[in-house]
């Protein structure tokens, strides 16, 4: 099962189908400008984020890092054009986001893909919805499936397959319309430690050939540490940005990384932090009930 | 085994009530043995009559039914789709729904321009309640992230539609459609029975007015073997859609 779990190199570099609509060099860039989100509830209005701002390069590798409801899936969902900013505004490319679109795959946490197509209906789904042919979309959903290893359960239905399996085929699945931003909420939240890791290592291969513009949502300072650029840190709901850490650590990287020093040295800063911050979360929902 | 074991000895205990003239509050005097039945059956089977009454159910079930699984689907996914048609359409159910089929009979006579149409319509609104109900309920949970999902690969209103909404539905309808054939089958006996000219529910009752009680109880077998084997037809035609849920299941 593990050896099925490397990254098909061949598979990417070869790109057998014609399908590739976008480059996806040079696009991706995130600005979110002074944002405010603010839900309406039966006990008045939320707010769930609160002037936050974060300006994300072209093929940066982004962790969003904060206590459990503190508003990093909410800020991630006004990227992915489900939630409307109350306040500031969201732009991709210098465009406002309005909607959600194919030029932002989604990797979501678990129970995300459609139980009733197969794993490869599953990946050329979005291919099919851009409007290339079914002959020309299973091609590029064969390309894609073989990128995560997963070629022998082209046929499956997803609910056969384990956690970490289905995963790749959400990641596959994404990847499959060439998105320049691919925004992950929590996507290893719900594998175990092994396959978790291993998870991890796949993506940062995935992402040093696509370079996708890489939002990602975790609990894990270990595996914020690990993939990303950045964290960006978000205080306790109402979540404003409290931090931006640059993770200055060499590419590419293995697991061996977890034991360095400078590893440990910024896990130290980022577990200062979130500390601070989940002993505010808690002190907040005692007092609110 | 032990199943056909069992109604052998159902038959036998008819057998020898309706031989022996049982009588303690249920007379079986007036029922004829299996023995009776059996040979009246091959008598009617070999008739031409017999397929008229059968055609004309089946028909009348072909278009009630038809009508309303388009209806009630279509219905159903409105209602579950759309607030606005949900507060339209669901007080005329509410309204409608407890109201059995039969109680529409003396209405439907005087409404409907013929006998057949009047049949047919009531067949139709037994079916179609348990179909609305059951597609609303199957559209009600329509997962989010599901349909976030699709939205974010780039699917219109009418793919989410098509590509979760009803996917996601059709365990629900599914069962909709089977028990909506089960009170179909009872609609159109009642309608039948009542001011029908054909069919297997006619054919049954008649032989009550005409005492020729060997083919009540053939009406009544054959209306529970049509019934059940109407039932089975749609979860047959239903089951390659099914296919990804009882494949999950195996594992
Ligand atoms: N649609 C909504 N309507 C009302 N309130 C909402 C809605 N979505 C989120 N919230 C609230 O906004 C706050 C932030 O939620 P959000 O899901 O963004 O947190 P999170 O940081 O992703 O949490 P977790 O780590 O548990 O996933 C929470 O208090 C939540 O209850
Ligand atoms: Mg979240």
């Amino acid at each position: 099962m593990m050896s099925t779990t490397r990254l098909n190199r061949a598979a990417v570099v070869e790109h057998p189908h014609n399908y590739r609509p976008r480059t996806t060099s040079g696009k991706g860039r995130i600005s979110v400008r002074s944002i405010d989100i603010v839900f309406a509830t039966a006990n008045g209005p939320h707010p769930a984020v609160e002037d936050a701002s974060l300006e994300i390069q072209p093929s940066e590798f982004v962790s969003l890092l904060g206590p459990s409801g503190c508003g990093k899936s909410t800020l991630m969902n006004s990227v992915a054009g489900f939630v409307k900013p109350t306040r500031g505004e969201v732009l991709l490319d210098g465009q406002a986001v309005a909607n959600p679109g194919p030029d932002r795959g989604m990797v979501f946490q678990q129970h995300s893909l459609f139980p009733w197509k197969t794993v490869k209906q599953n990946v050329a789904f979005g291919p099919l919805m851009a409007g290339v042919g079914s002959r020309e979309a299973d091609s590029v959903a064969s390309t894609f499936l073989s990128l995560v290893g997963l070629s022998r359960y082209a046929k499956a239905y997803p609910s056969t397959l384990s956690g970490g399996m289905q995963q790749r085929v959400g990641i596959a699945r994404a990847l499959a319309n060439y998105p320049s931003v691919l925004l992950m909420d929590e996507p290893f939240g719900a594998l175990d430690a092994q396959t978790r890791s291993m998870m991890q290592e796949n993506l940062l291969e995935i992402w040093s050939e696509f370079k996708n513009t890489v939002l990602f949502v975790t609990h894990d300072i270990d595996e914020a540490v690990f993939l990303s650029d950045r964290i960006v840190v978000m205080s306790a709901s109402p979540g404003r940005i409290i931090a931006d850490i640059p993770v200055r650590l060499p590419r590419p990287r293995t697991q061996e990384l977890l034991t360095t020093s400078e590893f440990m040295t910024v896990k130290r800063e980022c577990l200062g932090l979130i500390r601070e911050q989940t002993l505010r979360a808690f002190e907040q929902q005692n007092q609110a009930s | 085994m032990v199943r056909i074991g069992a109604l052998l000895v159902a038959a036998l205990g008819w057998h020898l009530a309706s031989t022996y003239g049982f009588d303690f509050f249920v007379r079986f005097d007036n029922v004829p043995g299996p023995l009776v039945v059996g040979a009246e059956f091959l008598a009617q089977a070999s008739s031409q009559e017999f397929y008229v009454h059968i055609f004309h159910s089946m028909l009348r079930i072909a278009m009630a039914y038809g009508l309303a699984v388009v209806t009630g689907v279509v219905l159903g996914v409105m209602m579950g789709r759309s607030r606005f048609a949900e507060d339209v359409i669901l007080p005329y159910i509410e309204i409608l729904r407890p109201i059995p089929a039969v109680a529409w009979i003396p209405l439907a006579i005087l409404m409907m321009p013929s006998e057949q149409s009047s049949i047919v319509f009531i067949t139709f609104l037994g079916a179609l309640f348990p179909i609305v109900i059951n597609t609303v309920h199957g559209v009600d949970q329509t997962s989010k992230v599901l349909v976030r999902a699709a939205r974010s690969l780039g699917a219109s209103n009418t793919a989410i539609l098509w590509h979760v909404v009803l996917p996601g539905a059709l365990p629900s309808i599914v069962a909709g459609l089977a028990i909506g054939m089960g009170v179909a089958w009872f609609s159109l006996l009642a309608g039948e029975i009542i001011s029908g000219q054909y069919g297997i529910g006619y054919f049954t009752w008649s032989a009550y007015t005409l005492v020729e009680y060997p083919k009540i109880i053939i009406g009544m077998l054959v209306i529970g073997g049509l019934g059940s084997l109407c039932t089975l037809l749609v979860r047959k035609a239903c089951a390659p859609l099914l296919r990804w849920q009882i494949e999950g299941a195996k594992s």
